[in-house]
């Protein structure tokens, strides 16, 4: 938690956090321990690792093709854990693993809020687990000192943005649009005041994702939150595969343009 | 007390909930509100059970099955779902949804279909309401149900095949659920099963619980008393609780709930939830799922579309837990065979899904004794299944 909370400090030296998504696993789990270096290299603020599932209903049709070249190729949670461990072993960068909840239920939450303390990890996003039913989530959360981090979204209510701020010790995440996780050439015209609501009842970080896919977005993003995330842009890229060995590269050089 | 719901609602024991992403607790919210207050609204009331009588054609007979009754040895009642409108028991839920979207102001109306028959249920509401339509099936349920796929285009609603995992129920409701959250502003996602997060597995239940209302009066009227046994095929599992809920405090009377075994719950293709799942969360409610060890939801069977979902409503998982209900299986063999022992007996061609039920009935032929009244959930008409069916046996 602590990582996380310095990350968004120090950046705003430059400008604000960026903060990039990718699928682990995609394309195995050890060239996820390499993108995400790479990730670094390249001017990311934080990382979120996704925990692949088989039927992700938040994300759009990127995120799940990742998924599914993950399970294909073996991915597990554990397998994500050991990840996180490689990474944790060569860098300070923040990690939030992003998961639907199924997965971490059934591997059991306090066992994986141990496991995932252990492997480095800062904190943990379930994308369909609302404050209300995260009762026992927040309890291991808590138990193991891992920050959560909670969705808002465009149209909550004002009692939904409390409850879901109320919750969070990492950062809140501000959903952009209505809609799936994917690249859109455009930012939703309520962003800006949804952003400021947040922001005035926060006293986390508060960042946005779905649908962020060029600099410009991310530039403009980060002149009203404190960061910025980017996910299917980078999959994209990841989506090429890794046969010629410079994936990494192509990575960096991504979020490097994302960084701007 | 039935349910714990009125200290919680939404939840059934350990069941339930509402598992979904921030975008959509707008939506849940906001359609929550609507269905409370339809339902304190007497003028609600009228209005749904007027078009379920003058369009739908309710109240649906209760049949006494005399040659099915013979063959078991039982006084076997067929409560005929399958002479509703369109064919089936949804369009009691497609009526009751479709007015709270006219009554919320909605535009556009959304729906998953597995057998095509909620979708054909669906569009034939949008159509009467007049607010345009879209339905999210499954490739291989386009194709092996593509009179319903015609049907559904002919009442004026556009239909998307979904390729995902297996191209079936679960792939429709997952990109019905996605292109929701884009879209709820104007539209209203009409679901069709009792699963899914809350409010729905208790406002389809309230729309389904007509069957077992009017089944309960029907056999008090026809016998002077209760049925000793009702039973009811269980995909999502809205026609069995449709039925169920109203003998829900009838404790003499057995509820027993059939799943599709598929190929044999050995082979691990079936699609079972409750009699080989396991707890997890899965559309939006926690329930019984059918998944592996890392909770990733596996493939599922049947030959019957309608039953092919691998989660099971979480109304139902409670009821197994409690042992208020009984859940049992039958193969896609056996299914075919009720199918056929149906037509052959009574001149009613069942719905590939009610033919489970039929098949239980078959099979507990043994368990029953001469007095006994047992009333069989005939869900839907199965003209849809003739062409797979005939494909299937010709093999």
């Amino acid at each position: 938690m602590k990582r996380i909370h310095e990350a968004f400090g120090r950046s705003k030296q430059h400008g604000g956090a960026l903060i990039i998504y990718v699928t682990a696993g995609d394309p195995t789990l050890d060239d996820t321990v390499e993108i995400v270096l790479a990730a670094e290299r390249g001017g990311a603020d934080l990382v979120e690792l996704g925990i692949p599932y088989i039927a992700p209903t938040a994300d759009g049709p990127t995120i799940q093709a990742a998924c599914q070249r993950a399970l294909s190729a073996g991915a597990t949670v554990g397998g994500v854990l050991d990840a996180a461990r490689g990474i944790r072993d060569r860098s300070e960068i923040p990690l939030v693993t992003m998961t639907c909840y199924n997965p971490i239920l059934v591997y059991g939450l306090q066992r994986y809020a141990r496991d995932a303390r252990a492997a480095g990890i800062d904190g943990v996003l379930v994308s369909d687990l609302p404050p209300d039913e995260a009762g026992a989530w927040l309890e291991a959360a808590a138990q193991h000192h891992l920050g959560t981090v909670f969705l808002v979204a465009p149209g909550n209510t004002d009692r939904q943005l409390r409850q879901a701020i109320d919750v969070t010790t990492g950062f809140v995440y501000i959903i952009s649009r209505p809609g799936t996780t994917g690249a859109r050439a455009d930012i939703y015209q309520g962003l800006r005041a949804l952003v400021e609501r947040v922001r005035g009842m926060a006293q986390v970080p508060a960042a946005v994702g779905f649908g962020l896919s060029t600099g410009e977005q991310v530039a403009d993003v980060l002149a009203m939150a404190d960061g910025a995330v980017v996910g299917s842009a980078v999959v994209n890229v990841i989506a090429g595969g890794n046969a010629d060995g410079k994936l990494p590269e192509r990575v960096e050089t991504k979020v490097r343009e994302l960084r701007g | 007390m039935a349910t714990d719901e009125r200290t919680r609602p939404g939840y059934f024991g350990r069941y339930g909930g509402r598992y979904v992403a921030a975008t959509l607790l707008n939506a849940l919210e906001e359609l929550e509100a609507a269905f409370n207050a339809a339902m304190d609204d007497p003028a609600f009331h009228e209005e749904y059970h007027a078009i379920l009588r003058d369009y739908a054609g309710r109240p649906s007979p209760l049949y006494p099955a005399g040659r099915l009754s013979e063959r078991v040895g039982a006084k076997v009642y067929l409560k005929r779902e399958d002479l509703n409108h369109t064919g089936a028991h949804k369009i009691n839920n497609t009526v009751g949804q479709g007015l709270l979207a006219r009554r919320m102001g909605k535009r556009r109306i959304i729906a998953e279909t597995g057998a095509g028959q909620h979708g054909v249920a669906t569009a034939t509401v949008a159509a009467l309401l007049g607010l345009p339509c879209r339905v999210f099936m499954g490739v291989e349920d386009v194709r092996r149900q593509s009179l319903n796929v015609y049907r559904m285009k002919l009442l004026g609603a556009e239909v998307v095949p979904v390729e995902g995992l297996q191209g079936t129920l679960k792939d429709a409701c997952d990109e019905a659920m996605r292109y929701w959250m884009g879209t709820y502003e104007e539209s209203l996602y009409i679901f069709g099963s009792v699963a899914g997060p809350h409010p729905y597995p208790t406002m389809v239940r309230e729309f389904q619980r007509v069957i077992g209302d009017e089944a309960r009066a029907q056999v008090l009227e026809r016998e002077g008393r209760l049925p000793d046994k009702l039973v009811a095929c269980v995909g999502g599992g809205s026609n069995a609780m449709g039925l169920f809920y109203p003998f829900i405090g009838d404790e003499g009377v057995e509820l027993i709930g059939v799943e599709a075994a598929g190929h044999g719950i050995d082979t691990g293709l079936h699609s079972a939830s409750i009699c080989a799942g396991s707890f997890g969360v899965l559309d939006g409610t926690a329930t019984l799922i059918i998944q592996d060890e890392e909770g990733q939801v596996l493939p599922v069977h049947s030959v019957a579309p309608g039953l092919d979902y691998p989660g099971v409503g979480p109304e139902h998982a409670w009821m197994h837990d409690t042992g208020r209900a009984r859940y049992v299986c039958v193969t896609d063999e056996e299914a075919l065979a009720a199918f056929r022992t149906l037509a052959q007996l009574e001149g009613i061609i069942p719905a590939l899904e009610s033919a489970h039920a039929v098949a239980q009935v078959l099979n507990m032929a043994d368990e029953l004794n001469a007095g006994d009244i047992v009333i069989v959930n005939i869900s839907g008409r199965g003209d849809k299944d003739c062409e797979e069916v005939a494909r299937l046996t010709s093999e």
